[in-house]
């Protein structure tokens, strides 16, 4: 069975972010960058898979810059057998659309029988390609699944979404797209023996003519990044504890509407 | 306090290889979900989490340099910066790693049979069998050439008398390398197996370092061993001081480690801690320990690097080893305490990392070679004159 994992390479979760001097951007610099951990619970699941059904092969996939190839080299470490970079200036401002369309052309080429992507970057937390993706491809899409199991011949798979209070069950048929949520298994850790022997695995790079692409102008481009708004600072209620009290709780209701 | 962020003052990142980057973060990601949280527990209780054994086989840690029986095949720069970041989680944490690797994996490769390297490397690389290091008596630690402890040949068995102390993992270990003086008086290396008759172990208590790491006295009395348990390929103290020679690298590099480790923490301290309307770190004089602490972090981190280099190219002299597990482990001590100073009061409980680093690194100060000995071995090797003082 084959299966692609799309991933997209984000700044680390501790990152405080800071706005660029292009305010449509924040600035990398000094940023630390990981695989976005919703597709880490996709790279597990597609290796897993692969692991159970003894045979297979799992190919990373991920749209960016040269920077990404780090992020490719750490599914690769975490096993998966091949990785393919979209990697092409003309890609710079993809929205989610130009993003799916080319991860579509790049997976129609490699007909897998399964794609899995986390449910969401944690980045911009658009949360669209995976299902843009499958429209492309005309493929049934199942999002923030938390559990998963393809039947014996690899022509339907069984997945489990999260909804509020409880799991709602849905059979798709093969090829499929599917998006990770949190809980759907616990991501390994890539052991040194995998980050050795990822170095001899092939990354290859894919331009957006290489596709027959050319992406055409984004239909959601960023047009301003603002930080929130200063917190105001605290209040020191001062004074008589009775009289503070009774201010607080004024405060609370007429002020705040807290309460 | 915010994550563990790495300290990089020169950017010495940019000497590293992509791959030596990757393993230093799968590393440090995996110190610090599955090690930070449950070390202050076992630190109080003077356990060792003995669960996370196989977890640092899996992960690929013991004798990551070591080529085949499953290892990982690393260059001596990736190795040293696991041990910085076992070390940046406790020393003790990485002390169970120098040994397994170090002082047990490394004997056996470098000295054992085939026989021996085929049935010890595989289960010790997986973490499944735990090894310990025995050469330091009661009577004889800076100089254990004068070691007691015998090993007699008596028909199809070497019949082993003496005591080993302070032996890092003694009791949970399934195999002992231990260092004894044959009739002709040379030293030589032998398997003990758990569970040999007249093999006894008890650990030591009361310890105020390295409270996370098990430290064991070993008795032999009239222990009975297959004489093909002997190490056949190495005589002499060459033996024991070989394996040290691996295992005082990874400290030079672990140190490091603890040296970041509570830096990164007194820096966040000092930048929060509010005394005379001001964060203490506004102050000339804790600005003054801040910067000393980068300051010998940065040198210690381009000294080792280096070290590593002359390692992987197979050049490197053990005297150069002895000085930057010299230098880099009194620099962590004097940065340590510098930061528990910073800490106030806070610095003196576990809710803070850094007295328990600071209390492990007087043991790392005194074995593998206390700071003086390597002094004197370095003094030695520049002027040509030994100040040992033997008689
Ligand atoms: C927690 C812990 C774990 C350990 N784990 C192991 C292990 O796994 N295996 C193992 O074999 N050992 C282990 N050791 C032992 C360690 O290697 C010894 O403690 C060390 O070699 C020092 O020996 P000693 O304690 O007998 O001190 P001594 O040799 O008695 O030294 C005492 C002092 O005298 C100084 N001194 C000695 N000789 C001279 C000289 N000629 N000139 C000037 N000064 C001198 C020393 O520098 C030191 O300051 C461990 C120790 C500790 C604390
Ligand atoms: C076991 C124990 C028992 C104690 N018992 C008592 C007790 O019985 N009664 C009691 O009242 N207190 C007691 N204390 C508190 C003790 O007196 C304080 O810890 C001490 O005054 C330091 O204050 P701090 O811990 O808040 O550190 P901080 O004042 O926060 O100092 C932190 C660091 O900043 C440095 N620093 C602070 N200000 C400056 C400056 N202006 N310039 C340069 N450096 C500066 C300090 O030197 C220190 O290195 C006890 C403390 C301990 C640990």
């Amino acid at each position: 069975m084959k299966i692609v994992v799309a991933i997209k390479q984000v700044p680390d979760t501790a990152t405080q972010v800071k706005i660029g001097g292009d305010p449509k951007a924040i600035d990398t610099a000094g940023i630390t960058w990981i695989v976005s951990p919703y597709d880490e619970f996709a790279i597990e699941e597609a290796l897993r898979l692969k692991e159970k059904r003894g045979q297979g092969e799992v190919i990373a996939v991920s749209l960016g810059p040269d920077r990404v190839k780090e992020a490719l080299r750490s599914a690769l470490a975490m096993g998966c057998d091949r990785a393919i970079h979209l990697n092409d200036p003309a890609w710079a401002n993809a929205d989610t659309l130009a993003t799916a369309q080319a991860l579509a052309a790049v997976i129609k080429q490699e007909q897998p029988a399964l794609v899995l992507c986390g449910r969401q970057a944690i980045d911009d937390d658009m949360g669209a390609v995976g299902a843009q993706l499958a429209e492309v491809l005309g493929w049934p899409c199942a999002s923030w699944i938390m559990e998963e199991a393809v039947d014996a011949d690899a022509k339907s798979v069984r997945v489990g979404r999260q909804v509020e209070g409880g799991l709602e069950v849905f059979d798709l048929p093969l090829p499929a797209v599917l998006s990770a949520q949190k809980g759907l298994n616990e991501p390994r850790y890539p052991t040194l023996k995998g980050i050795m022997g990822a170095k001899k695995k092939e990354i290859k790079d894919v331009k957006a003519g290489d596709l027959g692409l050319t992406p055409a102008a984004p239909q959601v481009a960023v047009k301003n990044l603002e930080a929130l708004p200063a917190r105001p600072p605290g209040r020191v209620i001062q004074g008589e504890i009775k009289d503070a009290v009774k201010e607080l709780v004024r405060a609370l209701r007429e002020d705040a509407k807290a309460i | 306090m915010e994550k563990f962020r790495g300290v990089d003052y020169y950017g010495i990142e940019t000497l590293l290889s992509e791959d030596e980057r990757m393993i230093r973060d799968a590393v440090r990601d995996w110190v610090e979900a599955e090690f930070i949280p449950i070390v202050p527990e076992h630190h109080r209780a003077g356990t060792f989490p003995i669960a996370l054994i196989p977890k640092l086989g899996e992960l690929g840690v013991f004798g990551a340099t070591l080529k085949g029986y499953g290892c990982a095949g690393l260059s001596s720069v990736a190795y040293g910066l696991i041990m910085q970041e076992l070390e940046r989680g406790d020393s003790g944490l990485r002390s169970c790693a120098s040994v397994q690797s170090g002082l047990v994996m490394y004997p056996i490769y470098a000295y054992g049979s085939d026989a021996q390297k085929d049935r010890w490397l595989p289960v010790l690389a997986t973490g499944e069998t735990v090894g310990c290091f025995g050469l330091t008596e009661p009577d004889h630690g800076s100089d254990p050439g004068g070691m007691k402890t015998r090993a007699v040949k008596k028909g199809d068995a070497y019949v082993l008398n003496g005591t080993k102390l302070w032996i890092t993992n003694g009791s949970i270990a399934d195999v002992a390398v231990v260092w004894a003086k044959t009739e002709d008086g040379e030293i030589r290396g032998f398997l003990v197996e758990k569970g040999t008759p007249g093999f006894s172990t008890l650990d030591i208590h009361g310890k105020f370092s390295m409270r996370a790491s098990i430290t064991s006295e070993l008795a032999f009395q009239d222990c009975r061993i297959p004489l093909d348990n002997l190490l056949p390929n190495v005589q002499g103290l060459r033996g024991p001081l070989g394996c040290l020679n691996q295992a005082r690298y990874g400290i030079a590099w672990g140190a490091v480690g603890a040296l970041m480790a509570c830096y990164d923490w007194a820096l966040q301290y000092a930048q929060q801690r509010v005394q005379f309307g001001k964060p203490i770190g506004s102050f000339q004089l804790v600005q003054q320990k801040l910067v000393w602490m980068l300051n010998e972090i940065t040198k210690a981190q381009l000294l080792v690097l280096q070290l590593g280099r002359l390692k992987d190219a197979g050049t490197v002299r053990p005297q150069q080893v002895s000085l930057a597990k010299m230098n880099n482990v009194q620099a962590a001590l004097d940065g340590a305490r510098m930061a528990r100073d910073i800490l106030g009061a806070a610095g003196i409980v576990d809710e803070h990392p850094v007295i328990r680093h600071m209390l492990n690194l007087e043991t790392v100060n005194t074995y593998e070679g206390t700071h003086d000995i390597h002094t004197l071995i370095v003094g030695r090797d520049v002027t040509g004159l030994d100040a040992f003082g033997a008689a």
